[in-house]
């Protein structure tokens, strides 16, 4: 927006357009994409049945994709989180298995989810900021860490059987208000909170600033540490909540159920427009990422896509959108 | 066409989405002549410059080498036309020798194997030419930045540049490689090879150079005669206007009284025994050599950097400020040397840089008053005349002077007390150096402290009350209004570095 001021001075009329277009682009993805699945799928793709479907499936990339989102902005990248969401699953349901059967006990193993998701970020932002290690490798190394001890607390049994004793379990993916989700709520609400934290709360200029510039940021009084700290514990803490709604979702808690969830969310992010270079990026850039994987998933199953070849379509999308943000940010350079 | 001419650039003009970096520049370099190149920060010298070395393709324009017409350059074309640019960053790999650089990217070779001898033997030629003393073995992180330069320069004239550019070069430099720096240019014009001199010390130029062109706003202003011309009439061609005074009036405004900041024999940060006093009101300037650690000294006071010993007050308080945060909240501002680095958070709005330090305040349960931040940035650009459409702007589409402003603005709205600047006006344009001395008389007017570190001589005597010298880590002097003197100052500068000679 504030390019566009400049922008204004000089030529009108075209460099308008252009900023319409460019600003708008990743909508456009979304529409010639759905347009495009619906053709394939024989208008299977935007019926009822599977717009609830894709909403499920859109929700926890979603929520993921909000922690995600403030990390990157940071100029950081958290590979843990897909392993948190394993965790979550195990620890979740281990808890409702194992301990007596009464409500509190379903209360509790929320709790501790939601706490082992902060725990696990907090640990990775000590890591980045108070130790000083690249973020890409000690959440690297959180992520190996974590997946192998989900693998340990069953040794890589499924948990399942949890739903008859607590069937509430079902309320966070199956309920649904009319015919939303609940799942799908809760993703609406965690965009809205980060959308709010970025846009009207201090943090989020705070984030902004770190992202541009880390020096310059400590230097305006900013405590950039302490910012990372939030910020990491932030993400893993919407990576238990994605984890949640996972468990909700199938029922039964699998070690194998996060495993390369970093890389969608990562590529939601990133495909919204927010520089893996930091200080750029905005939620509503997010949600239109989150969608377009989301739907690039569903489509492909609906299509019935080989996974492998669902793989290849999403790395190149990953590759795509790094890409695009870097020519931009050359393109700025000179 | 004329057949003096190496280099020619006809009507440049370049623009960029919503902005013209250069309207119509218009460039001759004769064969074996230094050219000095003036003009404002944002004048365009480096996307003129970068339209030579093919970094930056011009909207129009032609390019002349040798008679040799171009519409665009390419970094290849450059150098396979003889033309090489001295950045004010060195291309070098530190770990790398002195020979090894040279020859970066294009080593000699025996068959797949480096001839490192070879190399090493057209390096020290190199070097015995340009009449400097490099072993062509040393480590570049062993090298001094002057002598860093001078393997850039080495390197160009081994690749047989017929025009040399230089970026600021003096900038990074102390007095003496200034002056060794000099002895080269001057070598290299009598060898004929043509040279495009940029600076904005123009000392420098009227010393070097044949011809100074001037550049402003994007446009070319004149060509000059060096001997033909003045200084007062190249700031004028710069600025646009008459500059009468270099330093604005200052009313008497010291509070003796109070004492705003007492440093007690602090420690720290590598610096020894720094025991000084500022009162309100007053302009307390740090000189030295770089290197001195007058930046170290505003790290420590600012909570950057720990203390070992001794006691920091503010306002007659022991404060020991662990991180910046606690500074700020004190009432303790910094106003960094390398602006773009750690000033001014380059990315972001004016409006969002202002309020930075203040967030917190002006929030109400985490939620910012937004009404309160953009009066606060409003009633700052008012006050310092912040050069800017909106206070929407990014803070990198400002210029080197406004960029000061808004990081002074960002201390005014914190409420600092106490100001320090590291080298206040460096790399800003004469025009906006004025306005930055007016703001700092502002200040000491409105009863606040200034601590100012700074290189230029002029800068130090023309604008402090009292003068603190430093050399070496340690305090040599300390200077009233009425015993400023540049000798003095020099001399003090320099004195722990003369006794361990003498010793």
């Amino acid at each position: 927006m504030e390019n566009n001021i400049n922008a204004k001075l000089e030529n009108k009329s075209s460099v308008n357009v252009k900023n319409l277009v460019r600003t708008n682009a990743i909508w456009l993805v979304f529409l010639i994409e759905i347009i495009f699945f619906n053709i394939f799928s024989k208008g299977t793709f935007l019926s009822g049945n599977n717009m609830v479907n894709i909403m499920r499936q859109v929700s926890y990339y979603g929520i993921a994709s909000v922690g995600m989102t403030f990390v990157i902005l940071i100029a950081g990248i958290d590979l843990s989180i897909g392993s948190i969401i394993t965790l979550v699953n195990m620890i979740c349901a281990f808890i409702l298995m194992n301990m007596p059967e009464n409500p509190m006990t379903f209360v509790v193993a929320l709790l501790v989810s939601l706490i082992v998701g902060i725990l696990i970020g907090l640990l990775n932002g000590t890591m980045v900021a108070f130790i000083g290690m690249p973020a890409l490798i000690a959440t690297f190394a959180a992520q190996t860490v974590f997946e192998g001890i989900a693998f340990l607390i069953t040794n890589g049994r499924p948990i399942s059987g949890f739903k008859k004793a607590y069937p509430a379990i079902d309320f966070f993916a199956r309920w649904t208000v009319g015919p939303i989700p609940i799942c799908a709520i809760i993703m609406v609400v965690c965009f809205a909170i980060g959308s709010f934290i970025l846009n009207k709360s201090y943090f989020g200029r705070y984030f902004y600033a770190i992202g541009g510039n880390e020096e310059a940021a400590e230097l305006s009084g900013i405590r950039v540490n302490k910012m990372k700290l939030l910020i990491y514990s932030l993400s893993g803490f919407f990576a238990s909540l994605a984890g949640i709604v996972l468990l909700s979702r199938s029922g039964s808690a699998q070690t194998t159920v996060g495993k390369g969830l970093e890389f969608d969310v990562i590529t939601c992010v990133v495909l919204g427009g927010v520089s893996v270079n930091g200080g750029v990026g905005r939620i509503s850039g997010v949600v239109a990422g989150v969608l377009i994987i989301g739907c690039l998933t569903n489509g492909m199953i609906l299509l019935n896509v080989s996974e492998y070849i669902q793989m290849v379509v999403k790395g190149l999308v990953l590759a795509a959108a790094v890409g695009m943000d870097c020519l931009s940010n050359k393109g700025r350079a000179t | 066409m004329n057949e003096d001419y190496v280099l020619e650039l006809e009507h440049i003009r370049k623009e960029y989405p919503g902005v013209v970096a250069l309207k119509d520049v218009t460039l001759q370099l004769r064969r074996g002549e230094i050219l000095g190149l003036i003009g404002e920060n944002g004048a365009g010298k480096s996307t003129l410059i970068k339209c030579c070395s093919g970094a930056v393709i011009p909207t129009s324009g032609k390019i002349r080498i040798n008679g040799k017409e171009f519409d665009r350059m390419t970094p290849q074309l450059a150098a396979e036309n003889g033309i090489a640019i001295i950045y004010q960053e060195f291309n070098n790999v530190k770990e790398l020798s002195a020979a090894e650089n040279m020859f970066l990217g294009r080593p000699i070779r025996k068959g797949m194997v480096i001839d490192r001898k070879a190399m090493e033997e057209e390096a020290a030629k190199a070097f015995a030419q340009l009449r400097i003393k490099i072993n062509p073995r040393e480590l570049v992180k062993n090298l001094s930045v002057g002598y860093q330069q001078m393997i850039e320069i080495a390197k160009a004239i081994q690749q047989n540049a017929q025009v040399l550019i230089m970026d600021e070069p003096s900038a990074p430099l102390t007095n003496n490689e200034v002056e060794s720096m000099f002895e080269v240019v001057e070598l290299l014009r009598n060898r004929g090879v043509s040279i495009i001199y940029i600076s904005h010390r123009l000392e420098e130029i009227f010393h070097l150079s044949n011809r100074i062109e001037v550049i402003r706003d994007g446009e070319y202003v004149d060509t000059l005669i060096t001997k033909e011309a003045t200084v007062d009439q190249l700031i004028r061609m710069m600025v646009g206007r008459e500059m009468t005074q270099k330093f604005p009036p200052r009313k008497p405004c010291i509070d003796e009284s109070k004492v705003v900041l007492e440093l007690d024999d602090v420690c720290g940060n590598g610096d020894q025994h720094m025991s000084l006093k500022i009162h309100a009101g007053e302009v307390v300037g740090l000189g030295g050599l770089v290197g001195a650690g007058r930046t170290e000294l505003a790290q420590v006071i600012f909570g950057a950097k720990p203390k070992d010993s001794g006691r920091i007050l503010l306002n007659g308080k022991e404060i020991n400020p662990k991180s910046p945060r606690e500074a700020i909240d004190l009432g303790i501002a910094l106003v960094p040397e390398d602006r773009k680095r750690h000033g001014a958070l380059l990315g972001v709005s004016i409006k969002n840089n202002i309020n930075m330090p203040i967030y917190k305040r002006i929030s109400t349960a985490s939620v910012i008053s937004s009404g309160t931040e953009k009066a606060t940035a409003e009633k700052y650009r008012e006050e310092i005349q912040i050069k800017c459409p909106t206070i929407g702007q990014l803070v990198k589409n400002l210029s080197g002077g406004n960029q000061q402003k808004v990081i002074l603005g960002k201390w005014l709205a914190a409420d600092s007390q106490l100001i320090i600047f590291d080298e206040p006006t460096r790399g800003i344009d004469v025009g906006a150096k004025f306005e930055i001395y007016k703001l700092i008389n502002d200040l000491v007017e409105q009863g606040r402290a200034v601590l100012m570190i700074s290189s230029e001589m002029e800068e130090l005597i023309g604008m402090s009350d009292r003068i603190i010298v430093l050399a070496e880590r340690q305090m040599t002097g300390e200077l009233t209004k009425d015993q400023f003197d540049a000798d003095t100052i020099m001399a003090m500068a320099s004195a722990v570095v003369d006794q361990r000679n003498a010793g």
